[in-house]
Order: structure tokens, then sequence, then C-alpha cells
């Protein structure tokens, strides 16, 4: 944890650093603390969503400009934070680094690689732009995404990826993508055998269902205030 | 019908009422929850006194025997509290949700766990 914080503040000289302790056992929250980092420290595991909103939520009160997320198990490499800013300056709202869009050597394959393409060409089309990697991590947030976020990020399995993308469209945000290098990550293991893939495929496929199905009234207001 | 089934019937759904009225008057049940209780409640009583009704009700839906109407409609009673209970449930989860979100948020913001460094500029991670 703390070799990610040092790296950011080191790729990336004058950010502040914010991490999100979804209430971990180890030693995230003093690491990062050492590391110069602004912690927020949940009281119980809330999981990817709200730790997400939290930090949206945080920014939101503290008139951050613009938020980009990166992974700590140390998947996104910091040096392509300035290529992600340079998308939102450029107009868009969210911006999207994405894992197959020509640059590096990320694969997947089987159930988890149709899922994949499935959600891409679906949101692509629910986001008017070409999405092919919808469940990237890496992304930066202009100040309308931010408020959107800050109330509205969805809490369940995949919601942080899929359903946020379908809440920042629907609410009229303007979504870029940009092509980046995806590094192994320093910690934790992947999951990519069989039966996970096609679970992760089916709860992806319900996950957009759903989102698709809610009525844009349950998080309208965010957009607009 | 023999008369032990019937003061068998009746004694139940008074006890249920009393049950549910004693726990709304102690405040252990919101009137919300207690709707579907009391209804049940209710129904049990007018049919454990009435029992032609059941008779009655169950010809006017074609039920052959009319115990099932009993089953059937206990089932799908017990259904909606089911759902109602979930629902306010995950109602709950998303108010603890935001509590926590504010509680992480106050804490940064003025506990010692939060080491600040300035923000020179304009985003952050």
């Amino acid at each position: 944890m703390g070799a990610v914080v040092d790296e950011v503040f080191a790729k990336l000289p004058g950010v502040s650093c914010l991490v999100v302790d979804d209430c971990s056992s180890d030693r995230t929250a003093a690491e990062a603390i050492a590391a110069g980092a602004t912690v927020l420290r949940l009281p119980f595991n809330l999981g990817v969503g709200g730790a997400m909103r939290a930090g949206f939520r945080w920014a939101l009160e503290h008139n951050y400009e613009c938020v980009v997320q990166v992974d700590a198990d140390g998947q996104h490499d910091p040096a392509s934070v300035p290529l992600l800013l340079e998308t939102l300056s450029g107009g868009a709202d969210l911006a999207i680094g994405a894992r197959f869009a020509g640059e590096g050597s990320y694969t997947v394959s089987g159930p988890r690689k149709w899922a994949m393409k499935f959600l891409a060409a679906v949101l692509s089309s629910t986001t008017r732009t070409t999405l092919t990697d919808t469940t990237s991590g890496n992304r930066a947030s202009a100040p309308r995404a931010i408020a959107l976020f800050a109330n509205h990020y969805p809490a369940e399995y995949l919601g942080d990826t899929i359903e946020s993308l379908v809440i920042a469209a629907r609410s009229g945000l303007v979504i870029r993508q940009v092509p980046v290098v995806m590094r192994p990550r320093a910690g934790g293991v992947p999951s990519q055998n069989f039966v996970r893939s096609t679970v992760y495929l089916a709860r992806g496929v319900l996950a957009l269902m759903f989102a698709l199905m809610r009525p844009k009234s349950s998080y309208g207001a965010g957009a607009r205030s | 019908m023999s008369i032990e089934s019937y003061v068998l019937g009746i004694a139940s759904a008074v006890l249920i009422l009393i049950v549910v009225i004693e726990l709304l008057r102690r405040r252990h049940l919101r009137e919300r929850h207690a709707v579907w209780w009391l209804l049940a409640g209710t129904l049990a009583l007018v049919v454990g006194i009435f029992p032609q009704i059941l008779d009655w009700a169950a010809g006017l839906v074609g039920i052959a025997v009319p115990t099932n109407l009993v089953f059937f409609v206990s089932i799908a009673l017990l259904f909606f509290v089911c759902l109602q209970h979930s629902s306010e449930l995950t109602r709950l989860e998303s108010k603890t949700r935001v509590l926590a979100e504010r509680i992480a948020i106050l804490e940064a913001e003025h506990g010692a766990t939060s080491n600040n460094r300035p923000a020179e500029n304009d985003f952050m991670e």
C-alpha cells in the first residue's frame, strides 16, 4: 500500500491522495498515512461501491475539480493519469483507462471474455461512444461526474463499474475511453477459473439489466445538483 | 366441526391479536409492520367465529376444499410480510451505508487518522 502511494506522489507531484480503507485488517491505513495520504476509514466493510462513493463524497465536500481512481493493488500505472486528465480537459465528464484499446498485453479468455465483449457492446450503445473495457477501474471524473457519483454510486457487486457507466450516460455525462497499460497486480490473486468466470458473466448481465431498468428519477437529482 | 376445534380456532386468533396489540402498545412493533399481522389476526378471528364465511369464499373462487383457501391466504400473507422485510432491510442497509461514509469523512476531517498534504493542485487520486 505504501508503495502505491509513494509511486503516486513520485509520478504526480502536487496531487492529493486519498486512500479509502474499507475496514481492512492489515496495515493499509497506517502505511498510507505514513506515505502521506489522507485516509478514510470505513467503520465496517462496504465493498468497492461504498468505498468509491465515500471517496467521491470527500472530493465533492472538499471541492476537488477532478478525481482519478487508482487501484490499491498497483495494477494501474499513475503515469496514465495525465492522459486521463487531458481527456477531461477535452470536454469529457468521465474518462476511462481501457485495457484492450491497443496498449499493453492484458488478455482474458472464456466466459469472462464473452462477458466483457457483451457488456462493451451494450454499454457502448448506451453511452454513445466506443467502449472496450467497461469494468476498468482506472477512471477520471470531472465535477459533474463527482457530483453524480457522490450521491448515486451503486453499492452492488459490479455496480461500481457497469451501473456507474449507465447512470453517467443516462444523466447526460460525456464518457470517453483512452488506452492504458495495466500491470500485473502487486498483491492478491486474480479470479480466472471457468466457474467463477461464468458466475461473473451472469452477474454482469444481471447488473446491466437492472441498471437499464431502473427509473432515471432514482438518481436524476444528483446530476443537476 | 367439533366444539373443541371451534374453540381452538377462536382462541388462537384472539391470542394472535392480543400479542400484536400488546407489542404495539409497548412500542415494540411499529404500526406499518403490524398492519399485516392485525389483518391476519382479524381474518382468523372472523373465520373462526363464522366458519360459513370460509365455505362461501371457497365456493366463490372455486376451491373444493375450504381449508385450502386458508393455506393459500396464509402463505400469501407470509410471502408479503417477508417481501416487506427484505425491502425494509435494503432501506436500512443503504441508510447504514450513508452513515458509515459520513463517519469516515468526519473522522478523517477531525481525527488523528488523517495526515493531510496541502492540496496544491486541483485533483486527487
